[in-house]
Parts: C-alpha cells; sequence; structure tokens
C-alpha cells in the first residue's frame, strides 16, 4: 500500500485516462509534437544532418521516373531509336540507385539511433520524475497507471519510432521532391493533381479525430476487459466459495465482447482510410491523363513527360498510402506520448535542496506548527496539528482507523509536504534541510516490508550503500540478529527473491530494521505491521527494535498496547485532529478516547482482566 | 466466414492491381501517345473519357477490395480473438484451484491479452499471402503476353527479393527476441522498483533506482539499434531493386521496341507492374516473421485449454451440517517432486452450532483445512463430509450454499459495496443494514460519498484493510450460512471493533462457528479449541484444558506477547 495514507484514508480518486483524451482531442497532434520536442533535447541532437541525409534519400527515389522521361523522349523518340543515349541514361540511373542503396543505409541508421536516444531519454526522465514526485501522487490507485507510463506506453512510442515516426520523414521529403519535379514538366497539373488531392486532407482528419477517440476507448475497453479478468483469478477464491462463478463468465463474456465491437468500430477508420487514399490516387492520374492529352499539346507537353507524370503521382501514392497507414500507429503513439508529458509536467513537490542548515547530532527533536493536509483532489485529512516532542522521546501515535495518525508521521518523514504549517526537525524546517542529511538523519521504516530483489546483505546496506560488509555485520549483532542470519540458508547472501516474498513477513521487518540502525539515524520513525508474525520472529523482532530505539527519539504509528504503554509519550488522533497527548498512566484514567481503545486492548490480551 | 470475404477481397485486389497496369499500357498507346506525339490523326475525346473511365472503375475496384479485405480480415482476427478470450476465461473459472496456485495471476492475465493478440497477429497478412501467390501467377502471366523476355527478367528479379526478404526476415529473429527479452527486464525493473516506492523514499535511494533503471534502458537501446542496423542493411536493397528492373526492363525494352515486338504502352504496363510487385514480397516476409512468434504464442494458450475442467459436482443435500474431517491427507501439488504433506490423516467432527478455534503455528495446515472444507480444492485423501454428504460431490458451488469461508486476504470487486455484498442476488435494504451493523460496519458505509452505492476496489475508493475484512464478513453472513469459517479474517480489524463483531456473532444465530484466530480473545470466545501441529490435531478441548499441553501453552504465551 503506497498511498501516503493507503491505510488509515481513502486516497483521493481521478479519471486520469478521461482527462487525457479531452485535451489531446483539443490540443491535436501539432500541441503534442511541440510538447514533446520540448521535453527531448535527444531530437535536437544532429537534426540538420540528418534532414539533409533523408532528403537526398528521397530524392533518389525521383530517379525512376526521371529515367523513364528522358529514355521516352529522348531515346524512344519521333525521330528513332537512340541505343547510345538510353544505355548512358540507364547506366547513370542504376549508378545512381546502387549508390542511394548506400545512402539509404547509413540515413536509416542514423534515424534509428536518433529515435531510440529519444525514446531511452524519455523513459529514463520519466522513470526520474515519477521517483521524484511526491508520495501524494503515488497512490494506490495510480499506481497501475503510473508504472503503466515507463513501460506500455513508451513501447507504443518505440513502435511508431521504427516505423511511423521514419516514415513521416521521408515521406514527407519524398512528396515535396515529387511535387517539385512535377512542377518542373508541367505546373498545370501540379495544380490539378493537388487539386484533386485537396478533399483528401480535410476527410484524412476527419477520420483521424475519429480513429483517435475509437482507439482510445479500445484501450480503455482493453484494460476493462484486463480489469475484470484480474478481478476474477485473483478473487478465485471468492468467486467459487461464494457460487459467483457463473455470474463472474458472463460479466467477462460481456466485457470481451464490449471489447470486440468496440474494436470493430475501431476497424472502421482502419479499413477506410488506406483505400480512400488510394482511390484519390486514381482519381488524380485519371485526371492527369484526361487534361494532360486534352491540353497537353498547347503547353507543350510531350508523352514522355506525361508517362513520367504518372509514375510521380504513383511516387505520391506511395508515401500518402504510407502515411495513411502509419496514421493509425500515430494516434496511439501521440496519446501515450501526450500521457507522458503529463507525467513529467507533474510538478515535482518535494525539489532536491543541496545547500541548508546543518542538523544537530544525536536525538533531534520535533516541532509541529498548524500542520493541515489534503490531497490534491479530495478532502482534508490533517486539521491544524500542534505538537511539540523533545530530542530522546520514544512517542506512540494512536488512533483509530482512518484518524490521520499514519498520514501525520509520513509529513513527518517527508513522504509530502504539508498543505499549511510547518514542520521542524531538530529546530529546522524540514523544507530546508539538505535533502541528503535529511534521508540520514530521519528514517521511516514502513510497514511494508518491500525488499528488493537481491541478497539479504545487499538489502541490508541499502540503508547506507557506502556502508562496508563489517559495518552491515556490525549493525547486525548491534540488534541481536546474529543468529537469526546464521539460520538464514546462505546466512547474508541469502536471496530474498522478488518484492522480498521468500522471507517471511516478519524476516522482512527484521531486514528493515537493520537497514535503519546502519544509518544511525536522529529521528527514528516505524509504522508498526498490523499483521501477524510468527511468535519466534516476533521476539527477535521485537528485542531488535529496542535496541535500534536507543538514543533517538522514535515515532511510531501503535498498534500495540505495549508500545503505547512503553512510549514516553502517547498522542491520540481523532478524524484529523490531535486530541489528547500524553503519558500512558495519564491518558489510561483521563476518561477519553484512548481510555476506551486501551479497555478494548486489555479485553483482548490480557487474560487476568 | 469473415475469412473467406477477407481472401475474396485479396484476390479481387490481385486481379484489380494487374487489371489496372494493362489500362495504364493501353492508354500509353491509344491516348497519350497519339494525342500528344503531334503525328496521326490525333485523338477523340471518346477515346480519352473511355480511358478515364476505365481507370476510374478499376480504381474503384482496387480500393474496394482493399475495404473489403481490411474490414473482414480485422473481423475475422477480432472474432478470434474474442472466442479464444472467451474460452481462455472459462477455463480459468472452470479448472481445479491446484491450477491457480501453480500460476502466477501476471501469467493468466498474459495468455488473455498478449498471447491471444500474437497467436492472432498471423491472421493479418495470412489473407493477403494467400493472395499474393494469386498476384505473382497473374502479373507473370501478364508480362510473358506483352514478351517472354520481360517475364524472364521478372523471373530473375522475384524470387531474388523472395530470398533477400526471406533472409532479411530470419536474420532479424534472434536480435529482435534479445530486443524483447530486454523491454521484459526494463519493465520488472519499473514494476519492481515503483512497487517499492515508500521504500525507495524512506532509503533516499533514487539516484541509483534511476541508474539501475538507466543501465537497464541502455541496453534495450543497443538490441533495438542492432535490430535497427539489420533493417537498414535490407530495406533500402529490397526498395532499389525493383527499380533495377525496370532500368532492364527500359534497356529490353528498347532493343525489342526497335524490333517492332513491343510497344510503348505494352512497355509502360510492365514498368508499372514491376513497380507495384515489391510491395507483395514484403507481406511475404512479414508472414515468415510472424509465424514462428504466433505459433509459441498459439502453444501457451492451448496449454491452457488442455488443462482439465473441474470435474461435474454429483450433487447432495444437507441436513444438520455435523462436519467430519475424515482422515484428511493433503499435500500441495508439485509437478515431479514428492511435496510434503500438510495435513496428515486428519479427523475430528464438529458438531452443528458448536463455536471452534482452529489454532496452530504457521505452516501447521490450518488455512488448507479451510479450503477443503469449502470444496476449494480436493484432499489427496480422506474425506471432508457435511451433514454426511462428501462435499466433493457438493462441489465448491454447492458447498457454498452451506459454509462461509472468509479468508484473510479478503477480495473485493471493483464495484460498489452493495454489489460486493450481494454478489448479485436480490436481499431487501433492511437486511443489508442490519447484517452491515453487526460487523459495525454501517457507520464508515453510510460516511462514503455515495454510501452503499460507493464504487471500491482498485479503481474506486480505497478501503483500509479492516473495513475490507468487515464487509468480507457482511458478505459471508448475508448468504446466511449454517457453517462460518474465519480464517484469520480480524487480523486487520481494530480490537474494540473486533470485539464487537465476534460478539455479535456470538449473540446472532446459531451457526456453527469456526475461527482460525491469532488472538487469546477470539480463541476464548469457543466451545472448544482445535490444536493443529504437524497436520493433524494434536489436541482438542477448551483454551484452559489445553493451557496443560507445553506446545499449545507456549504459543498461547506467545500470541499473548504479539497481542500486547
Amino acid at each position: 500500500m503506497t498511498a501516503l495514507d493507503g491505510r488509515d484514508v481513502a486516497g483521493p480518486e481521478e479519471e486520469p485516462e478521461a482527462r487525457t483524451l479531452a485535451s489531446i482531442d483539443e490540443a491535436g497532434a501539432m500541441a503534442v509534437l511541440r510538447r514533446g520536442i520540448a521535453a527531448s533535447p535527444e531530437l535536437q541532437k544532429g537534426l540538420w544532418g540528418t534532414a539533409a541525409m533523408a532528403l537526398a534519400v528521397a530524392g533518389s527515389k525521383l530517379l525512376l521516373p526521371l529515367s523513364i522521361q528522358l529514355i521516352l523522349d529522348i531515346g524512344l523518340g519521333s525521330d528513332g531509336v537512340r541505343f547510345a543515349w538510353v544505355l548512358a541514361v540507364s547506366v547513370v540511373s542504376a549508378v545512381l540507385v546502387v549508390g542511394s542503396i548506400f545512402l539509404g543505409r547509413a540515413t536509416y541508421y542514423r534515424l534509428v539511433c536518433m529515435a531510440e536516444n529519444v525514446l531511452m531519454g524519455l523513459r529514463v526522465r520519466t522513470f526520474e520524475h515519477l521517483h521524484r514526485l511526491s508520495l501524494a501522487d503515488h497512490t494506490a490507485a495510480r499506481k497501475g497507471v503510473l508504472t503503466a507510463r515507463v513501460t506500455s506506453d513508451v513501447e507504443t512510442l518505440t513502435k511508431f519510432a521504427q516505423w511511423g515516426a521514419i516514415a513521416w520523414i521521408i515521406d514527407l521529403f519524398q512528396i515535396a521532391g515529387v511535387l517539385v519535379v512535377m512542377a518542373f514538366y508541367s505546373w498545370q497539373l501540379t495544380l490539378l493533381t493537388l487539386a484533386v488531392h485537396l478533399p483528401l486532407i480535410p476527410m484524412l482528419r476527419r477520420m483521424q479525430r475519429s480513429q483517435l477517440k475509437a482507439y482510445d476507448r479500445l484501450r480503455t475497453r482493453v484494460s476493462d476487459t484486463m480489469g475484470i479478468i484480474s478481478e476474477a483469478v485473483m478473487g478465485m477464491v471468492t468467486v467459487r466459495g461464494y457460487g459467483y462463478r457463473q455470474a463472474t463468465k458472463e460479466a467477462i463474456h460481456e466485457a470481451v465482447d464490449e471489447q470486440y465491437h468496440q474494436q470493430m468500430r475501431a476497424a472502421r477508420y482502419f479499413s477506410l482510410v488506406m483505400p480512400t487514399t488510394d482511390v484519390f490516387g486514381v482519381a488524380a492520374i485519371a485526371s492527369v491523363v484526361g487534361a494532360g492529352v486534352w491540353w497537353g499539346g498547347s503547353w507543350g507537353l510531350s508523352s514522355g513527360e506525361l508517362i513520367a507524370f504518372i509514375f510521380l503521382v504513383n511516387l505520391l501514392l506511395n508515401p500518402i498510402t504510407e502515411l495513411g497507414e502509419v496514421l493509425d500507429q500515430t494516434q496511439t503513439a501521440l496519446a501515450g506520448w501526450w500521457k507522458i508529458l503529463d507525467v513529467l509536467d507533474t510538478p515535482v513537490e518535494i525539489p532536491v535542496n543541496l545547500t541548508g542548515p546543518a542538523l544537530p547530532a544525536g536525538p533531534l527533536s520535533v516541532e509541529a506548527r498548524g500542520v493541515e493536509f489534503a490531497y490534491r483532489e479530495g478532502g482534508r485529512v490533517l486539521h491544524g496539528i500542534d505538537v511539540d516532542l523533545p530530542a530522546g522521546a520514544s512517542v506512540a501515535v494512536v488512533g483509530e482507523t482512518g484518524s490521520g495518525k499514519t498520514t501525520f508521521v509520513k509529513l513527518v518523514a517527508r513522504l509530502a509536504d504539508p498543505t499549511a504549517g510547518c514542520l521542524l526537525v531538530g529546530g529546522v524546517d524540514l523544507r530546508q534541510l539538505v535533502t541528503a542529511d535529511r534521508q540520514a538523519a530521519v528514517r521511516m521504516v514502513p510497514q511494508d516490508g518491500f525488499l528488493f530483489n537481491t541478497s539479504v546483505g545487499e538489502n541490508i546496506r541499502f540503508g547506507r550503500p557506502e556502508a562496508t560488509m563489517e559495518e552491515v555485520e556490525a549493525a547486525i549483532d548491534a540488534l541481536g540478529l546474529r543468529p537469526w542470519v546464521g539460520g538464514l540458508v546462505e546466512g547474508l547472501a541469502t536471496s530474498v527473491g522478488e518484492r522480498g516474498e521468500s522471507l517471511s513477513v516478519g524476516e522482512r521487518q527484521l531486514v528493515a530494521l537493520a537497514r535503519a540502525q546502519l544509518a544511525n539515524p536522529g529521528l527514528l520513525i516505524l509504522d508498526e505491521a498490523t499483521s501477524a508474525v510468527d511468535p519466534e520472529t516476533e521476539t527477535t523482532l521485537e528485542r531488535a527494535l529496542e535496541r535500534l530505539a536507543e538514543g533517538r527519539t522514535t515515532l511510531s504509528v501503535a498498534h500495540r498496547l505495549s508500545t503505547a504503554e512503553r512510549a514516553d509519550l502517547v498522542l491520540v488522533f481523532d478524524r484529523g485532529n490531535l486530541v489528547e497527548q500524553g503519558p500512558h498512566e495519564v491518558l489510561k484514567n483521563a476518561g477519553g478516547i484512548y481510555q476506551g481503545l486501551y479497555a478494548s486492548w486489555l479485553g483482548n490480551t490480557r487474560e487476568d482482566v | 466466414m469473415p475469412h473467406i470475404l477477407a481472401a475474396m477481397g485479396a484476390n479481387v485486389f490481385a486481379v484489380a492491381v494487374v487489371g489496372f497496369t494493362i489500362v495504364i499500357g493501353r492508354i500509353t498507346d491509344e491516348v497519350i501517345l497519339p494525342g500528344l506525339s503531334g503525328e496521326g490523326p490525333g485523338v477523340s475525346g471518346r477515346a480519352v473519357l473511355s480511358g478515364m473511365a476505365a481507370l476510374g472503375i478499376v480504381g474503384l475496384v482496387r480500393g474496394l477490395s482493399i475495404m473489403v479485405r481490411r474490414w473482414f480480415n480485422m473481423m475475422a482476427v477480432a472474432r478470434t480473438q474474442r472466442t479464444w478470450r472467451q474460452e481462455l476465461t472459462d477455463r480459468y473459472l472452470d479448472a481445479p484451484m491446484t491450477f491457480h496456485w501453480a500460476r502466477p495471476a501476471g501469467q493468466l492475465l498474459a495468455h488473455a491479452d498478449s498471447d491471444v493478440e500474437v497467436a492472432t497477429s498471423m491472421l493479418m497478412p495470412l489473407a493477403f499471402s494467400f493472395s499474393v501467390v494469386a498476384l505473382i501467377v497473374v502479373s507473370l502471366i501478364s508480362l510473358w503476353v506483352v514478351h517472354p523476355l520481360f517475364a524472364l527478367v521478372a523471373l530473375i528479379l522475384f524470387p531474388t527479393l523472395a530470398v533477400l526478404n526471406r533472409r532479411f526476415t530470419k536474420s532479424i529473429e534472434e536480435p529482435a527476441a534479445r530486443a524483447q527479452a530486454e523491454v521484459g527486464r526494463v519493465s520488472s525493473i519499473a514494476h519492481e522498483s515503483l512497487d517499492g516506492v515508500l521504500v525507495v523514499k524512506t532509503l533516499g535511494r533514487q539516484d541509483q533506482e534511476v541508474a539501475r533503471f538507466a543501465e537497464a534502458a541502455a541496453a534495450l537501446r543497443a538490441e533495438r539499434i542492432a535490430v535497427g542496423r539489420l533493417r537498414a542493411n535490407y530495406s533500402p536493397i529490397i526498395y532499389s531493386l525493383p527499380n533495377l528492373g525496370i532500368l532492364t526492363l527500359l534497356l529490353v525494352g528498347t532493343w525489342l521496341f526497335d524490333q517492332g515486338a513491343v510497344t510503348l504502352g505494352e512497355m509502360v504496363r510492365a514498368m508499372a507492374l514491376f513497380s507495384i510487385l515489391s510491395l507483395p514480397m514484403e507481406i511475404l516476409g512479414f508472414l515468415f516473421q510472424m509465424i514462428p512468434q504466433s505459433v509459441v504464442a498459439q502453444d501457451r494458450i492451448d496449454g491452457v485449454l488442455a488443462v482439465d475442467p473441474e470435474p461435474k459436482p454429483k450433487g447432495g443435500t444437507v441436513g444438520l451440517p455435523t462436519i467430519d474431517f475424515v482422515d484428511l491427507s493433503f499435500a500441495y501439488p508439485v509437478e515431479g517432486v514428492q511435496a510434503p504433506l500438510v495435513l496428515e490423516g486428519l479427523s475430528v467432527r464438529i458438531e452443528p452450532g458448536e463455536t471452534v478455534a482452529l489454532v496452530g503455528s504457521t505452516g501447521s495446515g490450518k488455512s488448507t483445512l479451510v479450503a477443503l472444507l469449502a470444496a476449494l480444492m480436493p484432499p489427496s485423501s480422506g474425506q471432508v463430509l457435511l451433514g454426511g454428504v462428501d462435499v466433493q460431490d457438493l462441489g465448491s458451488e454447492g458447498t457454498a450454499s452451506v459454509v462461509a469461508p472468509v479468508l484473510q486476504e479478503t477480495f473485493l470487486f471493483a464495484d460498489s459495496v452493495r454489489q460486493n455484498l450481494t454478489l448479485g442476488r436480490h436481499i431487501p435494504e433492511g437486511e443489508l443494514q442490519r447484517v452491515l451493523a453487526l460487523v459495525a460496519a454501517e457507520g464508515f458505509v453510510a460516511e462514503m460519498p455515495q454510501g452503499i452505492d460507493t464504487v471500491v476496489g482498485e479503481r474506486g475508493m480505497t478501503l483500509s484493510g479492516g473495513q475490507r475484512q468487515r464487509l468480507a464478513i457482511a458478505r459471508a453472513l448475508l448468504r446466511r450460512p449454517q457453517v462460518l469459517v474465519l480464517d484469520d479474517a480480524t487480523s486487520a480489524v481494530d480490537p474494540t471493533i473486533e470485539a464487537a463483531i465476534l460478539a455479535n456473532l456470538r449473540a446472532h444465530g446459531d451457526r456453527t462457528l469456526l475461527v482460525v484466530a491469532h488472538r487469546l480473545a477470539t480463541i476464548r470466545l469457543a466451545d472448544r479449541v482445535l490444536f493443529l501441529e504437524g497436520g493433524r490435531i494434536a489436541a482438542h478441548g477448551t483454551h484452559e484444558e489445553l493451557l496443560a499441553v507445553p506446545a499449545y501453552a507456549a504459543l498461547a504465551q506467545a500470541y499473548e506477547k504479539a497481542g500486547s
């Protein structure tokens, strides 16, 4: 659960898909392009050289119609066949065609490198940005969406870069080149060709827009289908244990069916776009033949030129058709790109500080001054918290589900900034502290025992990457974890598996504690686990926690009576307010919320009450 | 049917393509040359118009044939995908639970999503490929009719193109697969890293994570560029070969023209045909590229469809729900290995109306026992009898009408609270409210934005673990089960609330209550405690009686510490 206060509070909800669709629809393709180019410096590098090469490649495609015209008009003209001329033109042309193969090879390679550089840059920058976003943006509901940005969305962009983007560059140059040569033969026929193609532009544009929407809807349908299948698979026990199987089947069938219908709706444009451009191309050839034969004589048009013109219209047809083809892809890619750019534009709320006031060594005090917190969209979850926690104190934070207690400690760990008020640690505003200092001095051990897929030892060392193996060992000894490490199959080298799942919940917490010990923070923030831990590990865990807390200020979200009992100070939260504070002994008879909590704890766990 | 229509469209396309070149050739001879050479009688308006009309008709036919091919091809692909997706997911729901335990959810999703996509991807160029053969034959005949020498040039050129295409697709297979593997690595790093974003933040490891991701992204870039280099090597050659062929045609054609063997129009017709023919070669190459990937994906899908569905339950009626576990053994099936027994000859009877606590350390088989009671899987040996009827005969659906299990990992559908509670059955509002009150959930449900109709779950409102568990218990109670099983189902509920719920459950109804418990308060509620150890019932009796058993006393002490 990574929502800022996932356990305590319902996270804010939004519909990012719908929002994106609306705005990209208004903005259009050019806006995506402008925004995208601005966000990718790799796109600007060597752009002109590549463009020049692409232009030359496009130019080489005009060789053929030119040779046809020269051969037909001069080699096979009305004054008989001139073999020498035909041979000369053919050989020169063939040499140039072979040359264009090498040029094409270099250009294509250059384009590929450029595209891959852009994609990699975009991928890494987006990933970095995601990590820098405040935890308020990483709500449980959005987690999958965010991961999709650096994976599937960049992949759609990749598919586009490998074909579509290159097609756009070469094809646009080719269209321009063809038009120039056409105009050289006959500007009248060129205008005619353009005029015939003119209605195609608004038609394509309309189809393009509808297609974009159809594909966006299809993507939503696909994720709906996957969502419902994933639900059925994950909740398979519930589905069966509650006789919900038939209804689930029907729901999936319906979703799959909906997806099919949306697929066919999108297929309308897929099957229309290319033949439409094709038909327009043929219409252009027919008009050129008609006009060329009728009036061409008076314009000084030769038969070779007219035939070359037909081949030129055909050369125009290919890139236009291909552009029609890649339009499809371009739509999806643009939609994906837009979404990525949206992520990059989400403000980073917690900037990296390189300079700032120094923190005192040893345990740190915590002061909260009118701290409020609200999600970007959604209600306020903390209302004006004021509290002073002396350095070295052990503080337990208690409260019902949804009271805001977890939000409060996460703000102290600066996983997000308060929307009003401020938090001071060691007398310094959290926002002024040098990031690296803060991360070393204020350490939170979160409830979810997430480990990286490497060894136990490496996972501990993540607590302070520059630590030596001896220091890791020392931290283990300091917490009394030696017997536990000794019991692992390969000791510190034992692999923890994906997300740490080869270890038990309790063991993962041991690793997290050792990490914190290694960092030696002045303020330790603990979010106690609620789930049951097996009894043997529990004992080890409790002892390790005690030792870790020595000589530090500790702030614990307490789910256990013993934590609250042992604390110097208990903070009781209720509905976003700090309603009681004081030592356990005082609060337990104060007649407030704490007394009620305490009574129920006792009733549940102690034999002698 | 759509397959046939698509193939028909593709064949009409082949004929229209060749027809188009013939029309162009004749227009050259009968319209352009007489019209523009300045010699002879010139050309009649009628001839020009009929030439234009012929072009228009052939062009329209060609356009329509493309439309037909694409639409029906897409329909064929989409229908196949729909059928496979439905068959696959039906099988997911009908396969035994052991099928699910052996496969991560992500894998099953990939089968239904990308595997179906890839397996059907060869259907797209397939219809076109059939017509490519037709196209080649018709073209060769058309060229032969003009002059055998032209057909000869084509016979040299096109096989060369086909071979080059084949070599290209073959050479690209391996690097493309490597690039695909890198895509997998990049995305698994992204998943892992963003999954653990809280830990990354608390450790201040953003920079290292970015470096790790950048390294994988760079490896991916390198593989992709390797693929791009191959493409750069082949595609300009493949594009330019027809042009060299046309230049050859011009040379040969000039000689034949001089001999009077061909007309200019026939030369133009042959050239037009050459400039069109490279596309089908590419499509063939593309098909060859798709086939191996499609076959592999198809194999994965077939692997799932080959799994036998659960046997149909025989059925039976349950009277008084006495629960008998008879000599029950269970081992989770592991392929090729003799798996250790989780339950080993366990026998015990639970009387109707009893409240029983199941106690045992981690791995003692408590949850397995619950799953067997709910008929979620068959025992390795022995029986679970419910009112004298084997639950395997009742099936999970039949058992569900008597036994309602609530598991620790509660599952809520991304649907309204109401739908999650009723699971589609009609339940009066009063009943819903009464049960929500029983599990102390009426308060937070009423406070939700749309009350009981608020959508919860992944794409809805996020609930805390305790709230989810309370809704799951309510869902079970609404079925009015004769046997309610709580498998650690209150672990995340606040202690105050947990106590209230358990008291309510005891006070209302005479149902059998089987509770897997870790908290002493829960255990103390039970009429009888079953102590599981090593896959058997090691002891049973009241909590106080069992404290005399050393292993039980040790566990009870540990629970007290953990709970306090």
